[in-house]
C-alpha cells in the first residue's frame, strides 16, 4: 500500500495527493526529522533545567530552537518545498503565520499590563 | 501505598445515589436488550468498528443528544434552584458543579459533536465524495470524543464534578483552591475530546480540498461545505492552543509546577489569555456550521439559489480572520489597559459587519421565493431574529467601558444563550429535520415538529429575554441564591417556567423520533425536499459508497441544475457500466484505542500512575500495530453495486 492509501482509497485512482508516493524507499527524511525534533526539544528542556545563563539568554535560545524545530517540521514532514498545490500551501502558511504572530505578540502585549501593575 | 485520591472515589448525595441507580439500571437494560435480541455482533460489526462517515455522523448525533439531556438536566436544576429567593434546593458547592458541567457539556459535548455529526453526514455527500479523506482517523475522532465525554461525565458519580466554571480560570482551578479530582476530570476529558476534534478539523479540510467531485470548484461548493471548510481551519488553528493550555494546567495540578499559580512566578492571567485564544474562535466553530445549515435550508425551502453567494463566502473568510483578533473582549475588566481594550473592542464590533451581510443575504434569498414553511425552515426563520437580538447585545458588550457594567452579569448570560441556543441549537434542529430523511430514510412528523418548534421557541425567549433585564438590574452569573425584595423574583420565576417549557418541548422531538421510526413518511426518491445540493442525488439513506458513479459538476446547486437547469442535458448520466469501488475496511482499533486512552486518563485524574502508564502503553501499542497493517481496504464488486442500486428505490 502507498503511504497515502487513506486519501487514495476512497475516490478511486483519479486523485494524487501532494506527490507520487515513494513507498519502496526507506523514509530517511522522516527518521532524520524525528531525531532532529527530539534533539531540539531536549535541548530546550535541558536549558530550562540546568542552565546558569541569564534568563533573557535562555529565552532567546529557546525561541531560536523553536524556530529551528518549526523549519524541521515544515521541511521534513510537511513537504513544504514540493510545489504541488502550492497556492493553498502558501495561503495556509500565511494564515498560520498570521495566527502565530497574533497569538505570541498579542499575548506579550496583553501581559505587559503586569509591569504597570507590579 | 494507597493513592491519595482514593478517598475521593465515592461521592455522596441524594441525587448522586439516584444517578448511581439509574446508571446501573440503564446499563443492565442495555446489556439485557442487546443479549436478548442477540445484537452484540451487529453492534460491533455495523457500528463500533465502522469507518463509514454517515454512521459515524449518526453516532456523533446520538452521543450529542445524550449530552443534551445531561446538560439540559443541569440547566433545569439551576433554574429550579433560582426560581424563588433564598432557595436551598442545591447547596452552593453543588450549584458550582452544576453550572460548570452545564457549560462544558453544552458547548464541547453537545453543540460541537452535534455539528460535527451533521457535517459528517452531509458534507461528503454534498461534494460528491465516497467518504472523508481519512476514514480511519474519522473513527478515532468519534471514539476519542465519546470517551472524553464519558470521562467528563463520570465525574458526577466517581470523584466529584469540576466546580470552577466552564472556563476553569486559574488560580481557582489550580491545586490550591480546587483540590480533589474534579478539575482533573475537566482537563483530561476535554483534552481527550479535543484530540478528536482536531483530527476532525484536519480530516474535513483535506476532504474538501482533495475530494470534491470533478467540476466542483471552490466557488461551486454548497454553502454548508464552505462553512465546514472555514470551521475546519478555525479548529486546526485554535484547538492546539486549548491542548497546550489544558496540559499546562494539568502540570500545575499533577506535578506541582507553577505556570498559572499566584506564587513562584506563575501568571493566572495567562490561562485566561490562552483559554480565550481558543475560546473565541471556538464560538465561531460552533456557529459557522449553523450558518451553513441555514443557507442550505433557506435556499431549498425558498426554491431559490442563495442570494449573494460570493458575499457569503467573503464574510465567512472575514469572520475566520477576525475571530483570532477578538479574544481579549472576554477579559476587558482584567486590567490590560485602555489601548489593549480599544483594539479588541473595535475588532469585536467589526465582526458584526460580515454577520450582518449574511443576515441580509438570507432575507433576500427568501424575497420573491416560494417559501415552504416546513419545520426545518421554521427553525431557520427563528434563527434570524434571535441571532440579531444576540448579535446586537454582543456589540453592546464589545464597548469596553460599558462592559465594566455588563461583565459577568446575567446580561452576558442572556447574550451568549441567544447566540448559542438561538444560533447553534436552532441551526442544529433545522439541520436535523432537514437531513433526517437522508440519515434514516424517513421524514419526521411535521405536526409534532411544529409543536416542538413553537413550544421551544416561545419557552426559549421566556427563559432568556428576562435575563437581559435581570443583568441590568444587577443579578450576576453563578449566583446560587438571592434574597427577596430586589425585584428579581418574578423574572426568575418566569425564566424557570421557560426552562421547563424547553424541556417539555424536547419531549415532542423525542416522541416525534420514536413515532417516525414506525410511521414516518418514507423517503423513496432520495430527494425528500426537492433539494438543490448533491446529497439529494443519491438514495436515502445513502449506500455505503454514496454514489455508484461520481457525479460531474457544471455549476452551483448541481442537483437542482440536473433536475431543472437549462443545461440539464450535460448532467444526464449515460448508462456507464459500474466499476468496482475502492473502500476502506472497518476496524475495531479506533474504539479500542479510545478505551485505552480512557483508562489512561482515568488513571491521570486520580494520579494512579500505574493505570495511567499502562493505558498509554496500550494506546501506543494500537498505533504501532496500525502502522504495520497492510490489509486496510477492499473493493465492492460490480454485482454488489448492481444489487444495491436496483434495491435502492432508484430507477
Amino acid at each position: 500500500m502507498t503511504t497515502h492509501s487513506d486519501v487514495n482509497a476512497v475516490n478511486g485512482t483519479s486523485i494524487t495527493p501532494g506527490q507520487p508516493a515513494h513507498h519502496d524507499k526507506f523514509p530517511w527524511k522522516h527518521i532524520i526529522g524525528y531525531v532532529l525534533s527530539l534533539i531540539l526539544t531536549f535541548a530546550a528542556l535541558g536549558l530550562v533545567l540546568s542552565s546558569a545563563l541569564p534568563v533573557t539568554v535562555d529565552i532567546v535560545t529557546i525561541v531560536v530552537l523553536a524556530i529551528m524545530q518549526l523549519l524541521v517540521q515544515l521541511l521534513m514532514f510537511m513537504h513544504v518545498t514540493e510545489n504541488h498545490g502550492s497556492r493553498t500551501h502558501v495561503m495556509t502558511l500565511l494564515f498560520a503565520f498570521f495566527v502565530a504572530i497574533t497569538i505570541v505578540a498579542g499575548s506579550a502585549w496583553i501581559m505587559t499590563f503586569r509591569s504597570s501593575v507590579a | 501505598m494507597l493513592p491519595h485520591y482514593f478517598n475521593h472515589l465515592f461521592v455522596s448525595g441524594i441525587d448522586i445515589y439516584i444517578a448511581d441507580v439509574l446508571i446501573i439500571l440503564a446499563s443492565i437494560s442495555i446489556v439485557g436488550v442487546l443479549t436478548y435480541f442477540k445484537k452484540w455482533k451487529w453492534l460491533w460489526r455495523e457500528w463500533l468498528t465502522t469507518v463509514d462517515h454517515k454512521k459515524i455522523g449518526i453516532m456523533y448525533i446520538l452521543a450529542a443528544f445524550a449530552m443534551f439531556f445531561r446538560g439540559g438536566m443541569d440547566g433545569l436544576m439551576m433554574r429550579t434552584q433560582l426560581a424563588v429567593p433564598n432557595n436551598h434546593f442545591l447547596g452552593a458547592q453543588h450549584y458550582d458543579e452544576v453550572f460548570t458541567t452545564h457549560g462544558t457539556i453544552m458547548i464541547l459535548f453537545m453543540a460541537m459533536p452535534m455539528l460535527i455529526g451533521l457535517i459528517n453526514v452531509a458534507m461528503p455527500l454534498q461534494i460528491g465524495a465516497r467518504d472523508v479523506a481519512f476514514p480511519y482517523l474519522n473513527a478515532i475522532s468519534l471514539w476519542t470524543f465519546f470517551f472524553g465525554a464519558l470521562l467528563f461525565n463520570l465525574s458526577f458519580v466517581i470523584g466529584g464534578s469540576p466546580d470552577a466554571g466552564w472556563t476553569s480560570y486559574a488560580p481557582l482551578a489550580g491545586p490550591t483552591f480546587s483540590p480533589g479530582p474534579g478539575e482533573n476530570y475537566y482537563l483530561f476529558g476535554l483534552n481527550l475530546a479535543g484530540l478528536g476534534t482536531l483530527a476532525s478539523g484536519i480530516n474535513f479540510l483535506v476532504t474538501i480540498i482533495k475530494m470534491r467531485a470533478p467540476g466542483m470548484t471552490l466557488m461551486r461548493m454548497p454553502m454548508f461545505v464552505w462553512s465546514t471548510l472555514i470551521t475546519s481551519i478555525l479548529i486546526i488553528f485554535a484547538f492546539p492552543v486549548l491542548t497546550v493550555a489544558l496540559s499546562l494546567l494539568s502540570f500545575d495540578r499533577l506535578f506541582g509546577s507553577h505556570i498559572f499559580s499566584m506564587t513562584h512566578g506563575g501568571m493566572p492571567m495567562m490561562w485566561v489569555n490562552l483559554f480565550w485564544i481558543w475560546g473565541h474562535p471556538e464560538v465561531y466553530i460552533v456557529i459557522l456550521p449553523a450558518f451553513g445549515i441555514l443557507s442550505e435550508v433557506i435556499g431549498t425551502f425558498s426554491g431559490k439559489k442563495l442570494f449573494g453567494y460570493s458575499a457569503m463566502v467573503g464574510s465567512l473568510i472575514a469572520i475566520a480572520f477576525l475571530s483570532f483578533l477578538v479574544w481579549v473582549h472576554h477579559f476587558f475588566t482584567m486590567g490590560a489597559g485602555a489601548t489593549v481594550n480599544s483594539f479588541f473592542g473595535v475588532s469585536t464590533m467589526l465582526i458584526a459587519i460580515p454577520t450582518g451581510v449574511k443576515i441580509f443575504n438570507w432575507i433576500f434569498t427568501m424575497y420573491k421565493g416560494k417559501v415552504r414553511f416546513n419545520t426545518a425552515m421554521l427553525w431557520s426563520l427563528a434563527f434570524i431574529p434571535t441571532f440579531v437580538i444576540g448579535g446586537m447585545t454582543g456589540v453592546m458588550l464589545a464597548v469596553a467601558p460599558a462592559d465594566y457594567q455588563y461583565h459577568n452579569s446575567y446580561f452576558l448570560i442572556a447574550h451568549f444563550h441567544y447566540m448559542l441556543v438561538g444560533g447553534t441549537v436552532f441551526g442544529v434542529f433545522s439541520g436535523l429535520y432537514y437531513w433526517w430523511p437522508k440519515m434514516f430514510g424517513m421524514k419526521l412528523n411535521e405536526t409534532l415538529g411544529k409543536w416542538h418548534f413553537w413550544l421551544f421557541m416561545i419557552s426559549f425567549n421566556l427563559t432568556f429575554l428576562p435575563m437581559y433585564l435581570l443583568g441590568l438590574m444587577g443579578m450576576t452569573r453563578r449566583m446560587y441564591t438571592y434574597p427577596p425584595g430586589l425585584g428579581w423574583s418574578h423574572l426568575n420565576m418566569l425564566e424557570t417556567v421557560g426552562a421547563f417549557g424547553q424541556g417539555f418541548a424536547m419531549m415532542f422531538m423525542m416522541v416525534n423520533i420514536i413515532w417516525s421510526i414506525k410511521n414516518g413518511e418514507r423517503d423513496l426518491t432520495g430527494d425528500a425536499w426537492d433539494g438543490r445540493a448533491l446529497e439529494w442525488a443519491t438514495t436515502s439513506p445513502a449506500p455505503e459508497y454514496n454514489f455508484a458513479h461520481i457525479p460531474m459538476i457544471y455549476g452551483r446547486d448541481a442537483f437542482w441544475d440536473r433536475k431543472y437547469g437549462k443545461d440539464k442535458a450535460k448532467y444526464t448520466l449515460k448508462a456507464k457500466p459500474y466499476t468496482p469501488i475502492h473502500m476502506p475496511n472497518n476496524s475495531g482499533r479506533p474504539f479500542l484505542m479510545a478505551v485505552a486512552f480512557f483508562i489512561s486518563f482515568f488513571g491521570f485524574v486520580f494520579e494512579w500512575w500505574l493505570v495511567a502508564g499502562l493505558g498509554l502503553l496500550a494506546v501506543f501499542f494500537f498505533m504501532f500495530s496500525r502502522s504495520f497493517e497492510t490489509n486496510t481496504d477492499h473493493y465492492i464488486s460490480v454485482e454488489e453495486i448492481e444489487h444495491t442500486e436496483s434495491g435502492g428505490g432508484r430507477s
